[in-house]
């Protein structure tokens, strides 16, 4: 069997697509205020809280939804399942998308950005800085995610085939893109350790990054499911449900194993006394209640099998990772008394643009590149 | 090898590297080098007349100093559009890097005193043995001198990341927020100043030697004199410098046996002695193994001579490879 991807055509031009150029101007908008007048100006982080949602939703989730390739990467070519070939593609496009604005982000979130190349002079690098490694490894990803996707421009040009003589090289590719997230999620994780007390006990552990590596994968699986839905929706093509099941079916063991190891080490160290106060506590439970809403509605096969379900299931999953994401930065995060965040308009509008400027670059490469698998007529 | 034993290797290292492992080894506080030099604050013999912030803003607002910017004609003062007066900070900011604050409890009648008393504490830059601003830097922007222990701040460097800001269990770190072309400001210990043969400026001006100056072994052996007086006795106390021969004999108050400084996150090279405990004055009640250490740990385990990713992309490629071969002819992605 052979996987034929083609375009899926169309005009470029439609509502969707207005709406986002509209939220991407705002954006833009509040950006020439952010490099003219300084972060304060259009943001609402202050010393206490120096990383807002730039960090944690661009950054930290953007990254782990854009973990689409790596988890596919995983599946298809560590664990041998060929079978899920077809939805690679779309995945590591998703996944360039996600990590090239995910740096975007950071040079927009930076104060001293003209410095940003600073990070790759040998004679600045910390090695005892947990950021150097995520930095650095994003950066590299960012690069493979490239090469991973490059046959797609050369089979637009070239024709379904052209790129055989390149693929002989893939395998490097792809094991170098699944040792560089796995490193630099496991750091992102790592990153918040040295905050010490300053992050609550309901998070505050030496597992913070197996828990932020799992739930990277997790998420990365989420995303094909819940991308694949929405294009097929979007674009009136058949949906993969039985291939996506079983993508799903991986889904639970990963989940039971991520929760198992969480309660055990909260009770472990007893942090649970903290899970009944505050926002942060609330938080938690509905960080917690999330995962095992997605458990339950993915665990029995029978609910793997509707397109509709698994659609659901997968959004479940990717908020409670997110949810996770965000107790970790910034609800479980608490410098000293007194100090408070909730991001600002602008900041939330600067965050929507670079969502829609996502949606945007799927539109213009699923329709004009071969992205998508061929539908397949039996 | 086995391809089943070479794929239980990858899998192990990879758990590894997602884990933290082997962390349970403590690394060991290493203190304060016999150099460092620092600052003892005694709250008791504060009296709250903040020329040290006032002395601690001119002289940092020089080239070299702490608050120095290019083209600047005055100190940053401090403007409160809210209350309308000027240089009344009630906080560190990136504008004021060492601040006397006031504790107060109930009538606020007695000096020293946890329950109806009040007392003043100064607060900036701990200057830790084992600071976490330094560990996170990326780009080593924030250094830490090996023979004075000070440190210090790069802008050059500095990509503005403001993980020293997350990473400090004290709050120092201050970023100017209201900048286009921001920096990161905190207390130096007058670094500038060192090096024309001065000391702390906070220390130099401080009237009743409630700041001094001088070798944090000194200042250590200095406070735990002070702990062994009886109070209400006489007892000469060093102005501006600990080796200083200028002392004034006061009445010794009633202190809490600990010094704040020696033990906390592996040791700091400011030093604090007051009547009230000091988590009621700002300063955290913190573990004696650092945070930094914690981190550091875990990543050195992880990466330490790249030996668990090297392992795991050993398997990677192995695994890539034979799946590559298992499905040949077909397209890759």
């Amino acid at each position: 069997m052979s996987h034929v991807h083609t375009p899926v055509g169309g005009p470029l031009f439609t509502r969707v697509f207005a709406i986002a150029l509209v939220v991407a101007g705002i954006g833009a908008w509040f950006l020439t205020q952010r490099f003219m007048y300084g972060l304060g100006a259009v943001s609402n982080m202050s010393d206490g809280y120096p990383w807002g949602i730039w960090i944690t939703y661009d950054v930290l989730v953007g990254t782990a939804i854009g973990c689409g390739g790596y988890a596919m990467a995983l599946l298809v070519y560590i664990f041998n399942k060929g079978e899920y070939h077809p939805l690679v593609r779309s995945a590591v496009m998703t996944s360039l998308f996600g990590y090239a604005l995910a740096a975007a982000s950071i040079f927009v979130d930076i104060g001293r950005y003209w410095n940003m190349f600073n990070i790759f002079k040998p004679s600045l690098m910390n090695f005892n800085s947990v950021l150097l490694e995520v930095a650095l490894c994003i950066a590299a990803y960012v690069g493979i995610l490239f090469l991973e996707f490059f046959p797609t421009f050369i089979e637009a040009r070239g024709g379904p085939g052209a790129a055989k003589g390149y693929n002989k090289i893939m395998f490097i590719l792809v094991a170098i893109g699944v040792l560089l997230p796995t490193m630099h999620q496991s750091s992102l994780g790592t990153l918040m350790v040295i905050s010490g007390d300053k992050l609550s006990p309901l998070w505050q552990s030496g597992l913070l990054p197996f828990y932020n590596v799992t739930t990277a994968i997790l998420m990365g699986f989420g995303i094909v499911i819940f991308e694949s839905y929405l294009s097929a929706v979007a674009f009136k093509r058949p949906f993969e449900t039985p291939l996506l099941s079983k993508v799903a079916g991986v889904i639970p063991g990963l989940l039971i194993v991520y929760l198992v190891v969480r309660w055990a080490d909260l009770l472990l160290r007893g942090a649970l006394g903290s899970a009944f106060a505050g926002t942060a506590g609330l938080m938690f439970w509905i960080e917690n209640l999330l995962f095992v809403a997605a458990l339950a509605m993915l665990m029995p096969a029978a609910r793997r099998t509707s397109a509709k379900s698994l659609c659901r299931a997968s959004f479940v999953l990717l908020l409670g990772c997110a949810v996770l994401k965000f107790n970790m930065y910034i609800v479980g995060f608490q410098p000293a008394p007194g100090w408070r965040y909730f991001p600002s308009v602008p900041e939330i509008m600067v965050t929507l643009a670079i969502v829609a400027v996502e949606i945007m670059a799927y539109l213009i490469f699923v329709k004009k590149l071969p992205v998508l698998a061929a539908p397949e007529h039996t | 090898m086995k391809r089943r034993e070479f794929l239980k290797l990858t899998a192990a290292s990879g758990l590894l590297l997602a884990t933290d492992a082997g962390v349970s080894r403590a690394s060991e506080a290493k203190g304060p080098s016999p150099d460092a030099v620092g600052i003892l604050f005694d709250a008791t013999l504060c009296i709250g007349c903040k020329v040290c912030m006032v002395a601690c803003k001119r002289e940092n607002s020089v080239p070299g100093g702490a608050l120095w910017t290019e083209g600047m004609t005055r100190p940053p003062f401090e403007y409160n559009p809210g209350l309308r007066n000027w240089d009344m900070a009630t906080d560190l900011t990136s504008r004021t890097l060492n601040i006397i604050l006031t504790y107060r409890n109930g009538t606020g009648n007695t000096k020293n005193a946890e329950i109806d008393g009040y007392t003043f504490v100064k607060r900036h830059c701990m200057h830790c043995a084992e600071p976490a601003c330094v560990s996170a830097c990326p780009v080593s922007a924030m250094t830490k001198d090996k023979k004075t222990g000070i440190v210090t701040y790069d802008k050059d460097a500095c990509i503005g990341c403001r993980y020293c800001q997350v990473a400090c269990p004290f709050n120092i770190p201050k970023f100017e927020w209201d900048q286009a072309y921001p920096q990161i400001r905190k207390c130096q210990l007058c670094n500038h100043r060192l090096k024309e043969g001065k000391y702390a400026a906070c220390c130099e001006f401080c009237p009743v030697g409630a700041s001094i100056y001088g070798k944090v072994t000194d200042l250590r052996a200095e406070a735990e004199r002070r702990l062994a007086q009886t109070p209400g006795d006489f007892y000469d106390y060093p102005q501006q410098r600990v080796d200083s021969f200028k002392t004034v004999s006061s009445k010794v108050a009633r202190y809490q046996k600990h010094i704040y400084g020696v033990n906390e996150v592996g040791g700091t090279q400011y030093l604090m002695l007051s009547g009230v405990s000091p988590d009621k004055l700002g300063l955290p009640k913190l573990p004696e193994r650092s945070f930094t250490a914690k981190s550091e740990t875990i990543q050195h385990t992880l990466y330490k001579g790249m030996i668990a990713p090297g392992v795991l992309l050993a398997g990677l490629l192995f695994a890539a490879y034979r799946s590559g071969r298992g499905h040949e002819g077909e397209d890759k992605p």
